[in-house]
């Protein structure tokens, strides 16, 4: 079954003709070319392909293109500061936030929705009362990037990005 | 995974009506369980309707002091709802314990009480499972027990259920607000899910075509004073060992009332009715919660792969009734 679909993409209208079966994932990178968004496991397991779909971060391995027909998308690559890396980019560049860099955009695009989501004042299952305003240390970092698995492990230095841009 | 046609529901009597007259045809939520499992060839619809878009998609007061949660809400949204962050609070951290942020972005509350079981083999088609497969036999009884059932399990299926939503509205009284055909009509959640018996292919009392649009939780002053604990295998984004959602209500050093359900352990979400029964007018003490969780799981059957839970599960109600008899009053 052929739908015709539209996706607005770092920036860009893209048009494109999907199968329903297509994800939104293989959407972009096999139909589209956008490769900053990537394939760990394919089940939701690992965040590799986290995005900001319509301004929040999402999974796009489970996610139906056809369901987001209109949607905007902003991968990785997408996030620029005028030409220069987006500040949670650099702040991973600065702290060396990853090793083979495989799940990198992933946690990227995790950050930038997981920053927004604290200024919107959401708790996490480590917020101790639920009904106060959060405070982001290492422990609420660490739960709200859960999401995101880095096989090289480089966690330590990843959390360690996140903060200085918190801050 | 086989072809499909894609249909964007336009309202709720429509999407009911394209579901229920083709048996090959599924609701689509945020697709976050069901294209998981059309990947792994454990669903095959021919049709799905789109019904993560429909306009129930808010938190609201009921008359009479309840609350209704649409259908569509989604997970991370319901979750930071300020009513059931101060009202209903373990109805809020059950969510924030499940999945991922990016995941939780996307599900809906419908899409959540309807996952299904992470039993690994009911996920391989390639071994045997009465759910999966009718008839075809349970290769957990004898496999891999870890996160299967201690309690209401049967001979034919011994897989829990995922949902840590589902344990907290269970405990809370919610009532899950279904359209059909015929109409509407609202079923507590507590005879929402069924126990396995001869026939764990259905999880639950609803009939094909049935959409939840909502679920509705009681006035329950005392649920300001509740919570959600979720035991797991890693610290985050882990499906539960055991959890436990428990609401107190505690007057001069004694509980007055007490809400209780157990996560992990049932084919169902687990409402804790012995416990509970032992908590009510008891003094407050270890003793007392002691009591309660043994009473509550004197009948536990655990398998070769998971005696662990036994205990987990008691030590973990102790620690949580603790944990909300010191809690401050709201
Ligand atoms: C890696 C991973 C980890 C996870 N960890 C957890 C966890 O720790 N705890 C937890 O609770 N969950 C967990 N989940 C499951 C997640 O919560 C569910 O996948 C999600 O809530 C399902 O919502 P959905 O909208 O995507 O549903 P869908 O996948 O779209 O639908 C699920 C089922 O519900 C049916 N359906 C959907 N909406 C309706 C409706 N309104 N009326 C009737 N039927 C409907 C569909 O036909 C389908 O059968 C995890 C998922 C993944 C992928
Ligand atoms: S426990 Fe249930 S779901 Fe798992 S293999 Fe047995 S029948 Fe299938
Ligand atoms: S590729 Fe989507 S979560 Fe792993
Ligand atoms: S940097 Fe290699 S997986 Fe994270």
């Amino acid at each position: 079954m052929d739908v015709r679909i539209q996706l607005h993409v770092d920036g860009e209208w893209r048009a494109l003709t999907v199968d329903t079966r297509t994800t939104l994932l293989d959407a972009l990178r096999d139909r589209l070319g956008v490769m900053s968004a990537k394939k760990g496991c394919d089940h939701g397991q690992c965040g590799a392909c986290t995005v900001l779909l319509d301004g929040r971060r999402a999974t796009t391995c489970l996610a139906l293109a056809v369901a987001y027909d209109g949607a905007e998308i902003t991968t990785a690559q997408g996030l620029t500061n005028g030409g220069m890396p987006h500040p949670v980019s650099q702040a991973f560049l600065d702290h060396d936030g990853f090793q083979c860099g495989y799940c990198t955009p992933g946690q990227v695009c995790s950050a930038v929705g997981m920053l927004d989501e604290v200024k919107a004042g959401q708790p996490s299952y480590v917020t101790r009362d639920l009904a106060r305003s959060v405070e982001l240390n290492d422990e609420e970092i660490r739960e709200r990037m859960s999401g995101n698995l880095c096989r090289c492990g480089a966690y330590v230095n990843i959390v360690a990005a996140i903060r200085e841009v918190a801050r | 995974m086989i072809p499909f046609e894609y249909l964007r529901a336009e309202d709720a009597a429509s999407a009911v009506a394209a579901v229920a007259s083709r048996p090959t045809a599924a609701f689509l939520g945020a697709g976050t369980n069901l294209v998981d499992h059309m990947k792994l060839g454990v669903a095959s619809p021919e049709l799905l309707v789109d019904v993560s878009r429909l306009p129930f998609d808010e938190v609201e007061p009921l008359p009479g002091g309840g609350v209704r949660i649409g259908a569509a809400v989604r997970n991370s949204d319901l979750a930071a709802d300020p009513i059931l962050r101060s009202r209903y609070p373990a109805v809020s951290r059950a969510l924030l314990a499940g999945a991922s942020a990016q995941l939780r972005n996307l599900a809906t509350t419908g899409g959540n009480l309807l996952q299904r079981t992470r039993c690994v083999y009911f996920q391989d088609v390639t071994t045997p499972c009465n759910k999966r497969e009718p008839g075809s036999g349970c290769s957990a009884i004898d496999g891999y027990t870890r996160y299967h059932a201690i309690l209401g399990a049967s001979s034919a299926c011994v897989a829990t259920h995922p949902s840590d939503l589902a344990v907290a509205l269970t405990a809370l009284d919610a009532t899950v607000v279904v359209l059909g055909v015929h109409g509407e009509r609202q079923i507590p959640l507590a005879d929402f899910y069924r126990l396995p018996g001869d026939d764990p292919h259905r999880d639950t009392v609803l009939e094909h075509g049935e959409l939840i649009i909502a679920v509705d939780l009681p006035d329950l002053p005392f649920a300001a004073r509740s919570t959600y604990r979720k035991v797991r295998d890693r610290a985050s984004y882990a499906f539960a060992l055991v959890s436990v959602a428990a609401a107190l209500d505690v007057a001069d050093g004694s509980v007055r009332d007490a809400r209780v359900a157990f996560g992990g352990v049932a084919h169902k979400p687990w409402r804790a009715t012995r416990a509970e029964e032992v908590l009510r007018g008891a003094p407050i003490s270890d003793e007392s919660f002691l009591q309660a969780a043994e009473a509550e799981l004197a009948g536990a059957r655990p398998l070769a792969g998971n005696e662990f839970k036994v205990p987990m599960a008691r030590n973990t109600l102790v620690a949580v009734l603790r944990e909300l008899a010191q809690e401050e009053a709201r």
